[in-house]
């Protein structure tokens, strides 16, 4: 489960309408949940998705070495419906964030379930009792045809600083 | 040398502890914060890792002690020892990596350059020195610190030559440590899966009281309990997600429940607690048959009676004061390394059970990242309480914190004292007494 590297997410044939769509789908997931529209955000996702950051950079697999977040579908949805109630102390009050999502580079996948890969850039502000903290990194994103338009079917982040000391992280990123 | 000014008379520190109450300034005064680590952290035997992180010779693994930057290396000749990581030149760090297998270490400005076993194996362009060098070199090797010694695996040191011997400071509470390693097949546990580290914002000594006041999750995590007790279970798992779903929800348990649970005081500030859960997922349960090929390895060592005889200790945290509290059911070891008054860093290490289906430790990978990664959807409730408890504490009234539930229904228990009821703040108490043994006697 090692991410593609800038390479192989270059010089695919992949159609300029396909790659815009999968652009847009990859701005709103980021939008929603800037704006803490969970549910939405939610609904962008395949129903087995999953949702991971590693511990560490280059880390193969969540299951063997622990992980800063590995949300199956089922944990995204505690995850995101524990973010909504209003008695989560880490959350009280809540955390605003700010994000840039770099355009995607899109290419198609060989991989079961997944149709297409894409990677991009982001820079995460994160704002809560006059704590300001900054996040970055890459995040690759499994995409799967559904329909007429496309659904996530994984999405892996890494941070720069995925293997540091960190302050408690509430939202997702 | 101290520059700041402080409360060191005997008298007046002990008049910080009560049998009830704690004052304040305890957790919130600078001045008594560098006396913490003069006194406790400077002469308490600190948990340093274990033995499994340097396997083999030349591995090193780099940590502190208290405030102080530590290496644990395995040297050439096969012995673990801990040095303090500074150059004896110039006294810059010699190794700057977190974990990993060295020749040797060679500083980074002038190049002294130090064996595993921390020998001072050679200074380049010695005709600098006078020829009286050569007999120095030998008293400028790395500085191992003051003692370390090693409990079935678990190594720690202490800053200070002259104390206690480990084995006589860990006491019963060497039972805990006893279970964490017999429950493996192969009768040796090893740290795997990486390490998490996290900050908070609050003082070293809330997170050891957190963890066997049973009181708190309750409340403290509520959110978590009520969003997993309504989570789908229909919802696509490949196994976190029932792992996690099923932790959060057993902290909902009811209140009759922790009361019935013990929590055991013992000397030098250490306590252990029972365990409350029930989930035969998370505990291992007979009909999975990873769980049973587990037992049969565990039968197959140990023959039936001593496997069930290991299998039937039923404990969840367990305290080694000041700053190591860990899970030998759960395989999980946290480390509590205290940065200021109001700030502190913790380490989380997971641990694999030698001779054990691999898919118990994944199991434990799901177990930590559920309970103990910065962005656990349980320990973040704690950290802000921490945080809140900082801020609060900036008040300087009321002076005193109170810690009297369950005082005085104490009851002797062996070489322990059991509190009356699970949610006793009996493990508190217990602390603070030892708080004062050290922070009085200099």
């Amino acid at each position: 489960m090692s991410p593609p590297d800038a390479d192989a997410m270059s010089g695919a044939s992949v159609s300029a309408e396909t790659r815009d769509a999968i652009d847009t789908l990859l701005q709103r997931e980021a939008a929603l949940l800037d704006e803490r529209r969970y549910e939405d955000w939610l609904a962008l996702y395949a129903a087995d998705a999953w949702y991971w950051v590693p511990h560490r950079p280059g880390q193969t697999s969540p299951r063997d070495e622990v992980s800063l977040f590995y949300d199956d579908r089922m944990l995204m949805e505690t995850r995101v419906r524990r973010l909504m109630t209003a008695i989560a102390h880490a959350e009280t009050p809540r955390t605003r964030t700010s994000r840039v999502v770099s355009r995607a580079a899109v290419a198609p996948s060989a991989e079961a379930g997944c149709d297409f890969v894409a990677a991009a850039k982001f820079v995460m502000i994160e704002y809560r009792l006059n704590g300001q903290h900054l996040y970055g990194g890459t995040s690759h994103f499994g995409i799967r045809r559904a329909g007429d338009g496309f659904a996530i079917a994984w999405k892996r982040v890494d941070l720069v600083n995925a293997e540091g000391t960190h302050e408690p992280m509430s939202v997702p990123f | 040398m101290t520059i700041i000014p402080r409360p060191a008379a005997a008298s007046e520190l002990r008049q910080l502890v009560r049998p009830d109450r704690v004052h304040r300034s305890v957790y919130a005064d600078p001045a008594i914060f560098a006396l913490e680590m003069e006194r406790i952290f400077g002469r308490a035997w600190l948990f340093v890792g274990h033995e499994s992180q340097v396997a083999k010779p030349g591995d090193f693994y780099c940590t502190r002690l208290g405030r102080q930057p530590v290496i644990m290396v395995r040297g050439g000749d096969g012995a673990v020892r801990v040095l303090h990581n500074r150059c004896t030149h110039r006294g810059a760090e010699v190794c700057t990596e977190e974990k990993g297998s060295a020749r040797h270490f060679r500083c980074g400005y002038h190049g002294w350059t130090f064996g595993t076993d921390g020998r001072l194996v050679s200074v380049p362009r010695k005709e600098g020195y006078d020829a009286a060098f050569d007999g120095e070199t030998k008293a400028l090797g790395l500085a191992p610190v003051a003692r370390m010694d090693a409990y079935r695996g678990f190594v720690f040191a202490s800053l200070a030559a002259d104390g206690t011997a480990l084995l006589d400071f860990l006491g019963p509470v060497k039972l805990s440590f006893d279970d964490f390693v017999d429950r493996a097949p192969d009768g040796e546990i090893e740290v795997a899966g990486g390490i998490f580290k996290h900050y908070y914002e609050g003082n070293w000594k809330l997170y050891i009281e957190n963890v066997n006041d049973l009181m708190h999750p309750r409340y403290v995590h509520e959110s978590s309990i009520d969003t997993a007790s309504r989570q789908s279970r229909d919802a696509a798992t490949d196994g976190a997600g029932d792992i996690a779903v099923r932790q959060m929800i057993q902290n909902g348990v009811l209140a009759q429940i922790w009361d019935r649970v013990g929590v055991w005081a013992l000397p030098n500030g250490h306590s252990y607690m029972g365990d409350y859960h029930d989930d035969k997922r998370l505990l291992g349960d007979n009909a999975d048959p990873v769980f049973a090929a587990y037992r049969r390895a565990l039968e197959a060592r140990h023959g039936p009676a001593r496997a069930k005889e290991i299998l039937g200790v039923s404990l969840f945290n367990t305290i080694v004061y000041p700053n190591l509290t860990f899970m030998s059911q759960f395989r999980q070891l946290r480390v509590i390394h205290p940065l200021s008054a109001g700030r502190t860093e913790v380490h989380v290490l997971s641990f694999r059970l030698k001779g054990a289906p691999e898919r118990m430790f994944h199991d434990t990978v799901r177990f930590a990242n559920a309970i103990n990664s910065p962005a656990s959807q349980i320990l973040t409730d704690d950290l802000e309480i921490y945080r809140r408890i900082r801020d609060g504490l900036a008040n300087e009234a009321p002076e005193w914190l109170h810690i009297g539930r369950g005082a005085g229904r104490d009851r002797a228990d062996g070489p322990a004292t059991v509190g009356d009821h699970g949610t006793s703040e009996i493990h508190i108490r217990n602390q603070f007494q030892s708080w004062l043994d050290y922070m009085v006697n200099p």
